[in-house]
C-alpha cells in the first residue's frame, strides 16, 4: 500500500480542467502495462485516486489524462516537472486488442473515455495491418473540451482510421454533429458478427453504445466496458469498488458487456 | 497432546503471560462484556449472563459462578486482526514509507466459534488475491484461546451458518467449561497451544469430562436463538433485487452503521490523509469505513447507492451471497451481533426469510 516516488516528467494542459502528466519512477524502471489498466496516483498529504493510462512515454513512462474534479485530481493536476507524485500500479483488467486482429474494431469514448482509450488506438495504429476497418466514434461536451484533436486528426490521416466527433453543446464555428455519442454508429462501417468494441465513458453512454452495437449484432462478449466505481486500495480489500459480485480493482474495470449487462440494468447496485 | 481438565484458568493466564503473549479475555465493563486486557483471572466477568435481543442488550446475573455465561461480546477479534485505525505510509519529502506497525503478542481468551469462523473469512479477505503482509503478521501473532458456547444469545445463529457452537478449527486452544465441579477442559489445537498447555498444572480428560463436554456443546446447539435458512441464497437473494421487503426494511434502517462495525467480517475501509502543521511530513491511514455512509459509493457528485434501499440491499447480499463470488464463503457466520446492536433491532435472519 505504500507509494513509490515519480517524477513529473512532463505536463501538457490539454484544456481548462485537464492534463496530461507524463511519470517516471525515481529509482529503477516504469513497470509495464496494458491499455485499460489504471494507478493510484497520490497526492503528499492529500489523497490517493485511480487514473488510468492515457499513453506510454519513449522511456515507459506511465502517462495519465487527469481532470480536476476535487481535492486530489486538483493538486495532481497543478503538478509541475520535477515535482515527486506518489503511484502504486498498474492494477486492474485490460483491453485485448491483439484478440481483435482480424476483426473490425469500433472505438466508442465520452469525454474523459477518450484517454484510457488512446492506449487502445494506439496499439491498434502500430499494427494497423492486422485489423480490418477500425472506427473511432468520440463524444464531447462543447468544442472545446476535446481530448488530443492533434491526434484524432493524425489517427484519421496516417493510419487509415475513420473518426467521428460530436458535441453536445456546439459554437459557431463547430462544423460536425450534434447530440449523443450513439449517433455516431449510424455514421461508420462495420460488420457486426466480425466487429469487436471497446467502448469507455459515462456509464449511461456506455450502456446505450453497447446496447446499439448488440441490437445491430455485434456479440455482447465482444463489446468492452472500462466501468467506474470509488475506489480506495485497489487491491481487493477495502469494499469500495463493488458491483454485485464483482471488486471492480481485480475483476474489472475492463469487463466484456456479456458479464455486466444485467449488474449495470439493476439501479443503485 | 490430548486434552486435559484444570480447576482453574489462573495458571494458563500465568503461562501465557509467561510466553510472551498480553492476554486479552472478557471484562465487564461499559454495562457490557467488553474484551481487555487482564492481569488475573479475577477480573473474568464470574456469575455474569447477558440477555440479547434484537436492539437490546443487558447483563443478568447467573447463580454460579461460570465465567463463559454469556454470549457473543460486542468485541470480536476484528479489533485486533484488522484494528479500527491504522498509519500506513509516511511522506517526508519526496520519500515515501511503509509504516510497519508492531503486531503484538496478544492471546485472545474467550473467543467463540463463531469468532474463529469470522477470522478464517478475514484470512481470505486479506490472504486471497493479493496478500497483506501487515495483516499475516498480525495474524501469526495472535494466540486463540477459544471457548465452546454453552450457552447461545438470543439473537445467535451460528447453527444455521454452520460455523458453531463448537470449535472445529483455527484455535490454539479450545476449552469447554463444565459444572458441578466446575472445571475447565481444554483441548489443544496444535504445538503452539500444546507448548503453552504444557506449562499449565493438569490432569487427564477422562471419558465421563469429554461427554460433559459434548452434552455442552449439544445443549448449546438446541437452544439457538435464531434460525435461518441459507440453503441456495448465492442464487435467490442477488436474484431478489426488485423485493418489496428491501423497501420495507430501509424505512426501519437508520444507516447508522452499527451493524457493520460490530460484524466481526465486515472488512470495508477507507483512507485519511494528514500532514503535520510545518506540511514536511504527511500520513495515510486506513480506518473501518461502512457500506451504509452515502460517500461511500461517491462517483461524479453523487453516491451510486443513495438511497437506504440500496445500501441495505448492497450489505444483506454481500454478506450472504455476493461474498461467496469474491471470496469464496459466507460473509455471515451467525453471531448475531448486528441483530442485538441494531438500535431498531433489524434482524437479518427475519429479513432473509421474508425476502426468500
Ligand atoms: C479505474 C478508474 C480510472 C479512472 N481514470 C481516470 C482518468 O484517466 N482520468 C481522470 O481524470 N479520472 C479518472 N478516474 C476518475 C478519478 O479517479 C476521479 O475523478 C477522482 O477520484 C476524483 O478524486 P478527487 O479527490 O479529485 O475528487 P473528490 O474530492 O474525491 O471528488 C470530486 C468529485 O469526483 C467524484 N469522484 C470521487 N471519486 C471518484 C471516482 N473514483 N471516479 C469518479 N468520480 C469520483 C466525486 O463524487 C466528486 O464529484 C478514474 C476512475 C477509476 C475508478
Ligand atoms: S452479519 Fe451479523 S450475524 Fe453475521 S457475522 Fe456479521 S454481525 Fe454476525
Ligand atoms: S445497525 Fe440497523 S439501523 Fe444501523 S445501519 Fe445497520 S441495519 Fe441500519
Ligand atoms: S478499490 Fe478497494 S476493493 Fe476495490
Amino acid at each position: 500500500m505504500t507509494p513509490a516516488p515519480y517524477r513529473v516528467r512532463s505536463r501538457r494542459p490539454d484544456r481548462a480542467d485537464t492534463v496530461t502528466l507524463a511519470l517516471e519512477p525515481l529509482r529503477g524502471p516504469s513497470p509495464a502495462f496494458l491499455p485499460g489498466q489504471f494507478d493510484m496516483l497520490y497526492a503528499r498529504g492529500i489523497g490517493e485516486i485511480p487514473i488510468s493510462m492515457s499513453g506510454r512515454g519513449r522511456t515507459g513512462a506511465h502517462v495519465h489524462t487527469i481532470r480536476a474534479v476535487g481535492a486530489v485530481s486538483d493538486a495532481l493536476c497543478r503538478a509541475r516537472p520535477g515535482d515527486v507524485v506518489g503511484l502504486r500500479g498498474p492494477f486492474g483488467t485490460s483491453w485485448d486488442v491483439p484478440a481483435a486482429a482480424g476483426r473490425d474494431v469500433v472505438v466508442a469514448a465520452g469525454g474523459l473515455g477518450l484517454a484510457p482509450l488512446r492506449t487502445v488506438v494506439r496499439e491498434l495504429a502500430a499494427h494497423r495491418r492486422r485489423y480490418g476497418r477500425i472506427s473511432v466514434i468520440a463524444g464531447t461536451r462543447t468544442p472545446m473540451t476535446l481530448l488530443y484533436p492533434r491526434e484524432l486528426t493524425r489517427w484519421r490521416l496516417a493510419h487509415d482510421i475513420d473518426v467521428h466527433v460530436t458535441v453536445d453543446h456546439p459554437d459557431q464555428d463547430w462544423p460536425g454533429p450534434v447530440g449523443p455519442v450513439t449517433r455516431l454508429i449510424d455514421r461508420i462501417v462495420f460488420e457486426p458478427r466480425r466487429t469487436t468494441a471497446f467502448v469507455c465513458g459515462p456509464e449511461a453512454m456506455m450502456c446505450a453504445v453497447a446496447d446499439d452495437l448488440v441490437r445491430r449484432g455485434v456479440p455482447p462478449a465482444r463489446v468492452v466496458l472500462s466501468l467506474e466505481r470509488n475506489m480506495k486500495c485497489a487491491v481487493g480489500r477495502c469494499g469500495h469498488c463493488q458491483l454485485g459480485p464483482l471488486l471492480l480493482c481485480l475483476d474489472g474495470p475492463v469487463l466484456d458487456y456479456r458479464r455486466v449487462a444485467g449488474l449495470l440494468s439493476v439501479r443503485e447496485l | 497432546m490430548d486434552a486435559v481438565v484444570t480447576p482453574s484458568l489462573a495458571p494458563l493466564i500465568t503461562a501465557l503471560r509467561a510466553a510472551g503473549y498480553t492476554v486479552v479475555g472478557p471484562t465487564v465493563k461499559d454495562g457490557a462484556v467488553r474484551m481487555a486486557e487482564i492481569e488475573s483471572a479475577a477480573e473474568l466477568p464470574a456469575g455474569v449472563g447477558d440477555a440479547q435481543e434484537p436492539g437490546a442488550y443487558r447483563l443478568t446475573e447467573r447463580d454460579d459462578e461460570m465465567i463463559f455465561g454469556y454470549a457473543a461480546s460486542p468485541d470480536s477479534a476484528k479489533r485486533w486482526t484488522q484494528p479500527p485505525r491504522l498509519t500506513l505510509v509516511r511522506a517526508r519529502g519526496e520519500e515515501f514509507e511503509e509504516v510497519e506497525p508492531e503486531a503484538p503478542r496478544v492471546a485472545l481468551l474467550g473467543l467463540r466459534a463463531c469468532d474463529l469462523a469470522a477470522i478464517a473469512v478475514q484470512d481470505r479477505v486479506f490472504l486471497g488475491r493479493h496478500p497483506d503482509g501487515a495483516y499475516r503478521r498480525r495474524r501469526e501473532a495472535l494466540f486463540l484461546a477459544a471457548v465452546n458456547c454453552a450457552v447461545p444469545g438470543g439473537t445467535c445463529f451460528c447453527a444455521s451458518m454452520g460455523t458453531g457452537p463448537k470449535a472445529t478449527a483455527g484455535y490454539d486452544l479450545a476449552i469447554t467449561e463444565l459444572a458441578s465441579p466446575h472445571r475447565f477442559l481444554i483441548e489443544p489445537g496444535g504445538d503452539r497451544g500444546a507448548a503453552v498447555l504444557a506449562a499449565v498444572p493438569h490432569g487427564p480428560a477422562t471419558d465421563c469430562d469429554h461427554a460433559a463436554a459434548l452434552e455442552v456443546s449439544r445443549t448449546a446447539a438446541a437452544h439457538m436463538g435464531r434460525s435461518v435458512d441459507v440453503s441456495g441464497v448465492q442464487q435467490w437473494l442477488p436474484a431478489a433485487h426488485d423485493h418489496p421487503r428491501w423497501a420495507d426494511v430501509a424505512s426501519r434502517c437508520l444507516s447508522c452503521t452499527n451493524c457493520t462495525m460490530i460484524c466481526p467480517t465486515c472488512f470495508c475501509t477507507t483512507m485519511e490523509d494528514i500532514t503535520d502543521l510545518s506540511g514536511d511530513v504527511a500520513e495515510r491511514s486506513e480506518r473501518w469505513d461502512s457500506c451504509f455512509t452515502l460517500d461511500f459509493t461517491e462517483l461524479g457528485g453523487a453516491p451510486v447507492r443513495g438511497t437506504a434501499l440500496a445500501r441495505y440491499r448492497q450489505w444483506l447480499t454481500h454478506k450472504f451471497a455476493t461474498w461467496y463470488d469474491q471470496f469464496g464463503v459466507s460473509g455471515c457466520v451467525g453471531c448475531g451481533r448486528c441483530v442485538t446492536w441494531c438500535p431498531t433491532g433489524i434482524d437479518v435472519t427475519e429479513e432473509l426469510t421474508c425476502i426468500r
